[in-house]
């Protein structure tokens, strides 16, 4: 009875100071527009389009210095050849094995029929029957879209990748876990090779790795070691305290905790982690392509070349399904490791009886996979996809029609919409930002930070600023930033209404869930020529791009928490005469509150990967000038500089969400 | 657990024994029929050639014909290599790439790679003229007429207006690894217009491809010779006439830009080799009707540029005989 008055004197202060800090928020964009009415056009720091500045001069000079040393650094070279060379090989002997004619033979060690086999056999021994069914299924597709060679390219590329990120990513990903000091020192590693845009070190690695798989392989681990570092960190944290404690008082030592009760308790965690890789691997299939990695991505690219909208979709299609296959493989993989540890502690007899089924089925699955091996080995119809049946001349011309349609039928509407938001809210926000000085956008942000994130985001906003204005970008900087807001308030819009329609019906889920894999695992590449002559080259269909890459995650988050909320405590509001409107606004938004934060977070981390294919259909700024960089030799100290514009962005904006989420997180429940 | 080992057995034996039997009926084994194709032709001590393809359909359809040429008639193994410029001239220096066959320019590139480093060669030109300009689409050059002289762009500037041009009209420029003089041809001809940035050659095509189709207002920087071309035929707007160094200072560019004659760039490396590959590459020349044909064949008549590369050659054997080495 007591505790009461004072939990309810504290609710009223915290609202009283959440009223307060959005009164003052208020006040400072106020001022804001005021002294950019007074002030327009002062100290904006632009710079032309070939434009240069002292900075960028040196990193040119900086990155020829790296290029004339390549020759006349013995060590350097030595090394660095070695580990192209074993990972040319290693490529090239997966390739060997299932997709390019190799030991004198016209066709693979393995042809469609064993390879199937192996996935479908790995799927059911790691995963259940339904993902056996649906791997099948999906590798059967690859043969019947046409691409079974290039699908296999991919796929040889992309699990080198995968293992190898793995073998590099779970050792520091427990030391990590283990210890403080490594984490810190490790994040903001992690967080600038997922922020910086790939198409930055693209050329400079060919320099060391040369032209090839290498190239390709570096360049997708460095994007997909950070998940499996991550996650595999956090498995390793997440055990509990008493777990450990037990352990250590009946006598482990530290490496047996880790060995017998950390390791085997983060398995699920690990698992997760590689199947994030796996993703992450996957997307990079189309970039790497631009250095010559063989697969799908060059199909995707060489039909871009000839706006071949229909050959483009095939091929991203056969990537949306490997991605699905993947996806749906290694979770149901990692629910089992789950499942059986539960399980480990039932009865006896009744795991001795599923483990005789299951060797049954074990060597059942390996006897078959055996079988189909050596048929697609010695035979033609086993070693090469049979072309009779070919869906993918369907799919081409089917994408094809549906992209011309579109774009003659929805133009008008379309471009009407795009007239809408880029004169009400881009061009207005743009010029704000572009046209106050650089010193008034600092201090309204760094004030905003301070208001609403508190000190330590407060600083960090700080140092972002001043770097910001050193890589001598500043305009860009703040067109890319409107535009990224632009995009993540669209998808937050999308995030919550579609999250929330999702988290209440698992109807809605199922048809959704493929539709929103597909949006995630699309390369932009291929959508790109359709929302082009939709909305024309402009920073709206930049945004539309980035909308469409980044929503599935939040839409997929929201759904998540808002399917977190306790039902019980759904069924009191409910029975409390609740209708669903109040439900879902009173009850479960605000109870969901952690997730939405979490899913803005992450769908800005998304828009921002973003920025370089906006660059790509006329949003300029930052993705132009790395897009410039890439291809133009006097612009390439422009082009990383703005590259790490972009992390420095991405950084800033990230360490803001997440302090205002922590604040979100611990204000009084029912607040 | 006896039992069930001995199940898992049986059931082993009878799926291996199914296989076996479905094996004996099972149809061509493999290597059975090819032994003739195994070797590589080997008329003569050709070697690899390894060609850098840079990404646009005109660069395809010169490296298709000489492709196919080298493998069919040299005995050569081609190797494609699917890279942008900047790339492919860094191949030179690491020895990844022998040749790029069509090469727009690029000043900076030769003077690093040819002068500087003295890893690459410049070969003699393709025999196609490269043209850059700004283009209209062609209901707009006929229904306004006097559109294709500068002098009265200000004029239409209001036309072409967009929400990324800030009020001012737009012209659009492309893939920014061509060479663009439009930011400063703007502000010296004192026109109402801005530079947007569509940042590729896809963009450029479609809005152009769209322009055409719906009838909007589009002007922007376009090149010839380009497949989308002989699918609509855009008309080039005529700039102040190129004069010998009238360009020479690129902020005071106030003038159209010069006719490329577009050029094969071959490593030092591949030049001194003896190859027969190398005279190939050297003595190939065209016209911008050859490669506009090709081009269509891979644009437009969707098919691979090996089979266009390979009808070309199969319709043009004289001259595809004056590139060979010994003829």
């Amino acid at each position: 009875m007591a505790a009461l008055p004072t939990t309810t004197a504290a609710t009223l202060t915290f609202a009283r100071r959440l009223l307060r800090t959005r009164y003052l928020a208020g006040l400072v964009l106020v001022a804001w527009v005021l002294l950019w009415a007074v002030l327009k056009g002062r100290d904006t720091l632009a710079l032309g389009g070939a434009e240069l500045t002292p900075l960028h001069t040196r990193l040119n000079e900086g990155m020829d210095a790296i290029d004339a040393g390549r020759n006349s650094n013995p060590l350097f070279l030595y090394f660095i050849n070695y580990i192209r060379l074993f990972l040319d090989e290693a490529v090239t002997f997966i390739q060997a094995l299932i997709s390019q004619p190799s030991f004198s033979r016209p066709v693979p060690v393995i042809g469609w029929l064993g390879v199937t086999g192996i996935a479908t056999a790995v799927a059911l021994l790691y995963g259940n029957r339904r993902v056996a069914v649906l791997t099948a299924t999906g590798f059967a597709a690859f043969g019947l879209l046409g691409l079974w060679q290039e699908s296999m390219d991919t796929l040889a590329l992309t699990l080198t990748a995968v293992v190898l990120s793995l073998a590099v990513g779970i050792p520091l990903g427990i030391c990590a876990g283990l210890s403080d000091r490594f984490n810190r020192l490790v994040t903001p590693v992690l967080d600038f090779m997922q922020t910086m845009p790939t198409f930055v070190y693209l050329a400079p690695l060919t320099l060391f790795f040369l032209i090839g798989p290498a190239s390709a392989t570096v360049a997708t681990m460095i994007y997909a070691i950070p998940p499996a570092i991550r996650i595999t960190a956090h498995g390793i944290r997440e055990i509990p305290v008493n777990t450990l404690e037990a352990s250590t008082s009946l006598g482990s030592t530290a490496a047996q905790s880790l060995r017998k009760v950390r390791l085997p308790l983060a398995k699920r965690t690990i698992i997760v982690g590689a199947n994030q890789t796996i993703m992450a691997a996957l997307s990079m299939a189309t970039i790497a392509a631009l250095i010559d990695a063989p697969g799908l991505g060059k199909t995707v690219l060489k039909a871009l070349e000839k706006l071949d909208v229909g050959t483009a979709f095939n091929a991203g299609l056969a990537i949306v399904i490997m991605a699905i296959v993947l996806d749906r493989v290694t979770s149901a993989a990692g629910r089992r490791v789950g499942a059986e540890h539960r399980a480990g502690r039932g009865n006896w007899a009744g795991r001795s009886r599923g483990r005789r089924a299951r060797r049954i089925e074990a060597g059942l699955a390996v006897a078959v996979t055996a079988v189909l091996v050596y048929l697609s080995h010695v035979y033609v119809w086993a070693a090469e996809f049979p072309g009779d049946v070919d869906l993918g001349s369907y799919v081409r011309r089917g994408a094809g029609a549906a992209s011309e349609w579109a774009q003659d039928t929805l133009v008008t509407y379309t471009g009407a919409l795009k007239n809408l938001i880029t004169y009400a809210l881009l061009n207005p926000f743009e010029s704000l930002l572009t046209g106050s000085p650089w010193w008034l956008v600092a201090v309204v942000v760094i004030a905003l930070a301070l208001l609403l994130a508190g000190t330590r985001a407060a600083i960090t906003v700080g140092v972002a600023f001043v770097l910001l204005v050193l890589l001598g970008l500043w305009r860009d900087s703040m067109v890319t930033l409107a535009s990224a807001l632009a995009a993540i308030l669209l998808v937050m819009v999308l995030g919550v209404v579609l999250g929330v329609w999702m988290g209440r019906s698992d109807r809605v889920d199922q048809v959704l869930r493929p539709v929103l894999d597909a949006g995630q695992t699309m390369p932009a590449f291929v959508y790109l020529v359709p929302i082009l002559g939709l909305f024309g080259p402009s920073r709206f269909t930049a945004i539309i791009a980035a909308v469409v890459f980044a929503a599935p995650v939040s839409v997929k988050l929201v759904a998540e928490s808002v399917r977190g909320v306790p039902p019980t405590v759904v069924e009191a509001a409910t029975a409390g005469g609740c209708s669903t409107w109040q439900l879902i606004f009173k009850v479960q938004l605000p109870m969901a509150r952690a997730g939405i934060m979490l899913a803005a977070s992450q769908g800005l981390i998304y828009v921002l990967s973003m920025v370089v294919i906006g660059g790509l259909v006329g949003a300029g700024a930052l993705g132009y000038d790395v897009v410039a960089g890439f291809v133009q030799y006097p612009l390439r100290g422009k082009g990383l500089a703005a590259g790490l514009a972009i992390v420095v962005l991405g950084i800033m904006l990230d360490r803001i969400m997440r302090a205002a989420a922590q604040r979100a997180g611990t204000r009084p429940a029912g607040q | 657990m006896t039992a069930s080992r001995m199940a898992g057995l049986r059931t082993c034996a009878l799926v291996a024994g199914a296989g076996l039997l479905l094996s004996a009926c099972g149809g061509a084994k493999v290597g059975e029929n090819d032994n003739a194709q195994a070797s590589g032709g080997g008329k003569s001590d050709c070697g690899t050639v390894n060609l850098a393809i840079n990404p646009w359909v005109g660069y395809e359809a010169n490296a298709a014909v000489i492709a196919h040429v080298a493998e069919k008639e040299l005995g050569c193994k081609v190797v494609k290599k699917d890279i942008k410029e900047e790339v492919a001239w860094q191949g030179f220096a690491t020895g990844e790439v022998d040749a790029i066959v069509e090469n727009w320019g690029h000043d900076h590139l030769k003077k690093k790679y040819i002068e500087d480093q003295k890893v690459a060669v410049e070969a003699v030109p393709t025999g196609n003229k490269g043209v850059i300009g700004w283009f209209v689409p062609p209901w707009m050059a006929e229904k306004y007429p006097d559109i294709t002289d500068w002098k009265n762009l200000n004029k239409y500037a209001d036309l072409f207006r967009t929400s990324e041009s800030g009020g001012k009209g737009q012209i659009l420029d492309g893939d920014p690894s061509f060479v663009t003089n439009d930011e400063a041809l703007v502000k010296n001809l004192k026109l109402d217009y801005k530079v947007v940035y569509a940042g590729s050659e896809a963009a450029l095509i479609t809005a152009f491809r769209q322009a055409e189709k719906q009838k909007i207002p589009l002007i922007g920087y376009f090149y010839d010779p380009q497949w989308f071309m002989s699918e609509v035929k855009l008309v080039k707007v005529g700039l102040p006439e190129w004069t010998e160094g009238c360009d020479a200072d690129a902020a005071k560019v106030a003038c159209d830009y010069p006719s490329y004659e577009l050029d094969k760039i071959m490593s030092t490396k591949f030049a001194e080799s003896g190859s027969p590959a190398y005279d190939l590459v050297k003595n190939f020349t065209w016209t911008n009707d050859d490669q506009s044909l090709v081009a269509k064949y891979i644009a437009e008549d969707k098919m691979s540029a090996e089979d266009a590369g390979a009808k070309w050659v199969a319709d043009n054997p004289g001259k595809v005989k004056a590139w060979l080495p010994d003829s």
